[in-house]
């Protein structure tokens, strides 16, 4: 075997994905393709209103269409599952409304049939009416609201801190979460300046360009699913929870992504095929329409309100933080973003007084969950926005503000839990070196006019989460990766074999990455929360390096020296070309759950990520219109493992985070989601790229991280939103609080510091 | 449902081929259905994010919203249809190189659409690219890498 030179061969290079070829030639795999021989198509029939009773649901003329194979609701599904609720955090959600539906575009009833427009026309001629229920839509609203979406709460059992929340009724809560750390009030007291400031941030939508698709393949013993999800070992565990069956019955594929983001996670299709294809005994699938894909889940609307107590030296001494998230219908993981996100809601600052509520509501709109940052981004929003009104306000500069309250490695964070190697300082500088802080701009002129702003967040790992990894080592000298993270666009299959690679010493070009098969790959919590890199990681290290035991293990059986090539260990072991050697490693992280009462915890998180913007603006006063002229993103992403793939994540992060900021929205009248289509929800295209952007991942090392690396998929989404609305305010002196910063509201709040605001119906 | 088929012969990637299809379907059931080819796929299906691309006569359609039945005597270039014998053209390497890819579900769009215009432009610059991918649309925003190919390819020509 070659010796170890202590030189990394592939990890900190760009080396291109080992699927490019597949993808720039169409060939890549993805669920989308896949069809299977007498497969059916399902079509799903969806409510028109956002809380009713069901009366006369009508299914005949559907039944009576040429081709239809058949129509199924709720009550055929009770007859094939031992539970029809499902949900990661809530059993919540039914598979097919019973009774009662919570939101408008709810699936109520699926037409089969073997060709897709014999469905659709079919389930075009179902029939329902609805006996409307009172509804709410706003999160603050549904605290005390008397329309109640669940009769009953219903948690998981999974998660320790739900516990208490087990068969509460009236009331629309799913978690409350609570941090205490000093004392906030006394804190106020004595404060010279206290600020308070409310912000708001709106449902905003994932859009992977591959819609939701599932399908459900019935055999003997196994089911097997083919789907585009990013945690195939959740759906494997709950799909046999559904069933009442051993896991080993359950077999999730998962080929390529097209894009994911957080909204393919969990349960979303596959309970419905399957109980579909254990109804007709054949093979289902069920691919949405980009409409379709509308009333599947957004990222969560919030209200988030911020104040601080501030000392004369210009010192953040308290802080209280109250949050509202809109989690829809259907929790899905959204009390999971309460707690998980919410303990960061002060920022990255060392503030001795903290206080933080955190509440997750239902309401009458879409399910809400996840989305590139986990609630961070809204976060962020909100404190860099409040940190940038109070530094104007107390006439300091806003650099100098964060630099004079940034929590620093080594200092307790409001959680208790000590900063450490997280590069907090580096990434503000950084960001502030490249945007010019302090140097002179042309800041236009007449009514086109420019500014600068700065923004920072951070973002604790999900925790604690398993990993497991397998390397089995062929008789050639080539060998396997077997692991669940699922390659939606990240690159993981490339990171993960730079790891394997320089682990093992052996070339990049004689590893093959196995795609998510859960009869062949072992356990992934999931592939969410930027935590791959660190957890599959370390679980690929560690399965190389047993691997590597193992190997030499066996040259000294058959009395070779170490550094034999592997092939000759083999041949020598086995007389000919035969064999295996199957490496195997698991990760999880250490953890300590953070208190009920008080949100303290002295380990709550295996590793932080930091990122910072800085933006440059030009703001047209006649039109409102902003151009983002230049953004500067900068992160701590730990070693690099290829420098090339975290800066596309930095740079297309950025991207997604600046349409929430300047025009994403899903519009909502009476909970009916008016603009369903991309047509009407426009997300960036090329001409939105209306100036440069930089990507810069500083110099660090993450201690606990395979070869010093950590996660950075989210991270280039934190400080993009605030540092575009600090910048708007340096440019023409107004203050936005709500997203998206449309022409229209940034035109609306020039007009009103003019004092000649626009009535509502002027724009309309 | 109407089940009125049409046959279709046409020039798929230079071969010959014939069809019979249901008049109602699109380029990309047809396609999928008919030649399992995969690399066209409907996302938006509004024409509006380009996943969907296929070149008919020379032009660039949405095959989502283009009827197969007018491909009839048509010659029908998709993703598949290989440079040469066995490796990728300028454009596809250039997006290999600077990595102008993430999920790679909207990149056979974008790969066909650049081809295209560098056949009219052997040297554009980033405005004139930014107009004329701006039919194609990427969610995990790989536009600067994009650019940045599509400059590469027209260097080397």
């Amino acid at each position: 075997m070659t010796t170890d030179t202590g030189q990394n061969e592939t990890v900190g290079r760009s080396i291109p994905r080992l699927e490019a070829t597949d993808k720039v030639t169409g060939r890549a795999e993805y669920t989308h393709n896949l069809r299977l021989p007498g497969m059916l198509y399902g079509k799903v029939f969806r409510s028109t209103t956002a809380h009713g009773l069901i009366q006369d649901l009508d299914t005949t003329a559907a039944q009576a269409v040429e081709g239809v194979h058949c129509v199924v609701t709720a009550k055929d599904i009770d007859k094939v599952l031992t539970d029809v609720h499902y949900g990661p955090a809530f059993h919540d959600q039914p598979i097919l409304a019973i009774d009662k539906v919570r939101h408008f575009g709810e699936p109520v009833a699926v037409v089969l049939a073997s060709d897709p427009h014999v469905a659709e026309e079919a389930a075009s001629r179902i029939t329902v009416s609805y006996e409307e229920l009172p509804a709410v839509f706003d999160e603050v609203e549904a605290m005390t609201s008397k329309a109640i979406v669940h009769e009953e709460l219903k948690p998981a059992g999974t998660f320790p801190d739900l516990r208490h929340l087990d068969g509460r009724k009236n009331t629309n809560i799913s978690l409350d979460y609570h941090l205490r750390r000093g004392d906030v009030e006394s804190a106020f007291k004595a404060a010279d300046r206290v600020f308070d400031h409310t912000f708001h941030t709106p449902p905003v939508m994932h859009v992977p360009l591959e819609p939701f698709v599932s399908i459900a393949e019935p055999g003997d013993s196994v089911l097997t699913l083919h789907t585009a999800t990013q945690s195939p070992s959740f759906v494997r565990i709950e799909i046999a929870r559904l069933l009442g069956w051993p896991e080993n019955r359950v077999r999730v594929k998962v080929p390529y992504l097209g894009g994911g983001f957080g909204a393919k996670l969990y349960i979303k299709l596959e309970a419905l095929v399957t109980a579909l294809a254990l109804i007709t005994r054949r093979p289902v699938k069920i691919s949405l329409t980009m409409e379709e894909q509308f009333y599947m889940l957004t990222r969560h609307a919030t209200t988030l309100r911020i104040k601080s107590g501030v000392a004369k030296d210009g010192r953040l001494t308290a802080r209280q933080c109250e949050i509202w998230w809109n989690g829809g219908a259907y929790a899905d993981i959204g009390p999971r973003v309460t707690q998980k996100s919410g303990f960061t809601a002060p920022g990255p600052y060392d503030i001795e007084n903290v206080h933080i509520d955190s509440y997750a509501l239902y309401t009458n709109l879409t399910p809400a969950g996840a989305l590139r940052g986990f609630g961070i981004p809204q976060l962020v929003w909100a404190y860099e926005s409040h940190t940038d009104m109070v530094a104007r306000a107390l006439e300091m500069d806003p650099l100098e503000f964060r630099r004079k309250n940034l929590l620093r490695n080594g200092r307790p964070q409001a959680t208790g839990t000590v900063l450490r190697d997280a590069a907090t300082g580096e990434v503000l500088e950084r960001a502030a070196a490249r945007i010019g802080w302090g140097e002179p701009f042309e800041r236009g002129s007449g009514t086109v006019r420019r500014g600068r702003g700065i923004a920072i967040g951070f973002k604790a790992s999900i925790s604690p989460t398993t990993s497991v990894a397998i390397v089995n080592v062929y008789a050639d000298g080539s060998c396997a990766l077997n692991c669940s993270s699922v390659d939606m666009g990240q690159g993981s299959d490339t990171a993960m074999a730079q790891i394997l690679a320089d682990t093992l010493k052996i070339p990049i070009g004689s590893i093959t990455v196995v795609h998510p098969d859960t009869h062949v790959t072992p356990y992934d919590m999931a592939t969410l929360g930027s935590r791959s890199v660190y957890h599959m990681g370390h679980a690929v290290r560690r399965a190389a390096e047993d691997a590597r035991e193992k190997l030499l293990a066996m040259a000294r059986e058959v009395d070779l020296p170490a550094e034999t090539e592997i092939p000759d260990i083999f041949r020598k072991k086995y007389g000919m070309q035969a064999g295996n050697v199957v490496g195997t490693g698991s990760f999880i992280p250490e953890y300590t759950p953070p208190d009920y009462e008080t949100g303290q915890s002295d380990d709550v998180t295996p590793f932080w990520m930091v990122g910072a913007t800085g933006a440059e603006v030009e703001v047209d006063m006649e039109t409102g219109r902003v151009r983002v002229k230049r953004l500067v993103n900068v992160a701590d992403a730990g070693t690099l493992i290829n420098p090339r793939i975290v800066e596309t994540q930095l740079s297309g992060a950025a991207i997604m985070q600046l349409g929430f900021t300047l025009g994403e929205k899903l519009e909502f009248k009476d909970g009916v989601c008016t603009n369903v289509s991309l047509a009407n929800y426009r997300i960036p295209g090329l001409l939105d790229m209306t100036g440069t952007i930089e990507n810069e991942a500083v110099d660090s090392a993450e201690y606990g991280g395979p070869f010093g690396a950590k996660g950075v998929g989210e991270s280039g989404t934190f400080g993009v939103s605030p540092a575009i609305a600090n910048a708007i305010e340096d440019a023409v002196g107004v203050r936005l609080t709500s997203l998206p910063m449309t022409a229209e509201t940034v035109y609306r709040a020039l007009r009103e510091k003019q004092g000649e605001p626009l009535e509502v119906e002027d724009l309309a | 449902m109407s089940s009125t088929k049409k046959a279709l012969s046409f020039k798929l990637n230079g071969e010959s081929v014939t069809a019979e299809v249901p008049t109602h379907w699109n380029l990309v059931e047809l396609l999928q259905n008919r030649f399992e080819l995969f690399g066209a796929r409907e996302s938006c299906g509004q024409g509006l994010c380009g996943c969907c691309t296929v070149v008919v006569d020379g032009r660039a359609v949405s095959g989502c919203l283009y009827l197969a039945a007018f491909v009839d005597g048509a010659e029908v270039v998709t993703i598949e249809q290989s440079a040469d014998e066995h490796g990728l053209d300028s454009v596809q390497k250039a997006f290999v190189e600077t990595g102008a890819f993430q999920c790679g579900f909207c990149t056979p769009g974008f790969v066909l659409m650049a081809r295209q215009l560098l056949e009219e432009h052997s040297d554009p610059t980033s405005d004139d690219i930014r107009h004329y991918l701006s039919g194609n649309l990427c969610r995990c925003g790989a536009y600067p890498e994009i650019v940045e190919a599509v400059k590469l390819a027209a260097r080397r020509g």
